[in-house]
């Protein structure tokens, strides 16, 4: 990709999920990167305004579900007068193909963008085997 | 009605609603010298002073330029996007590249009171009012 390249906006997309929640309030669905490498499986969300206490991340069944919610405390006292998008809480899940090792998933946050490194399951791993 | 707003478990509901009606606000003209329209803005009100908030996900601050001249302000950077050498990609919905956005507001800015903070990919910009554009209230004799 080149460096150049002007960014463009990318319009918040509601999630639309199977179940609802109890509270009115909308959700959106973060821009989520996924790439495997040999010995893991990452994830890298797009969450701007969440702290790092507020987002839960969950496995259960190979479905991975993380959920980052906004403190809209912060917006106390504001009066929009222009606004160009929405904010809310974030949810996405995703089911995993490849077996994931429980014990060694790691989460980092920096500037807005969450990173979940899901490391493999040695049985999940390539193996190379010896031509005898 | 005013007693079911103040529901704590409404009030983020009740902030979109309020965000969504303002979309089509003309408050904010086109700067002139325009750029593109990343980052996307919102525009408040606080009191006098005018705070414009923005999500950059992924910019680090050391990325980040502001600028005020006037009442112009200028807000540029590079947001880069990076995988892993090796690395085979399942899924790409991130977006890399250079922004340069200029947005000029209809109310006089006080440049050196301008305060610009950036925490977990939100940028936050104060802007102050500037004194002689603050409006006067008059006594009535």
């Amino acid at each position: 990709m080149a460096k150049s390249q002007a960014l463009e906006v990318q319009e918040k997309k509601e999630l639309v999920s199977k179940e609802e929640k109890t509270v009115p309030a909308r959700y959106f669905v973060p821009n989520t990167d996924i790439f495997e490498t040999e010995d893991a499986l990452i994830v890298v969300m797009e969450i701007p305004g969440v702290a790092k206490e507020d987002i839960a991340i969950d496995l259960e069944n190979d479905a991975l579900r993380v959920e980052a919610k906004i403190d809209h405390g912060h917006y106390d006292g504001l009066e929009p007068l222009y606004t160009e998008y929405n904010v809310g809480h974030f949810a996405r899940a995703f089911s995993l193909s490849s077996k994931i090792d429980r014990q060694q998933i790691s989460a980092e946050l920096a500037d807005g963008i969450l990173t979940l490194t899901l490391k493999k399951a040695k049985e999940a791993m390539p193996r190379r085997i010896a031509i005898v | 009605m005013a007693m079911l707003l103040s529901d704590p478990f409404d009030a983020l509901f009740n902030f979109q609603q309020a965000l969504d009606a303002f979309r089509t606000s003309g408050w904010l003209g086109a700067g002139p010298s325009g750029g593109g329209a990343y980052p996307p803005l919102n525009v408040f009100r606080k009191g006098d002073d005018i705070v414009i908030i923005t999500e950059v996900p992924g910019v680090r601050k050391e990325d980040l330029q502001v600028q005020v001249k006037g009442n112009t302000i200028r807000i540029a950077g590079r947001k880069s996007v990076q995988y892993g050498e090796q690395a085979s990609v399942h899924r790409r919905e991130r977006m890399a590249g250079s922004f340069d956005r200029a947005v000029s507001v209809p109310v006089e800015i006080d440049g050196d009171k301008v305060r610009a903070e950036c925490r977990d990919g939100i940028l936050a910009l104060y802007l102050s009012r500037a004194e002689r554009d603050k409006p006067k209230s008059i006594a009535i004799s």
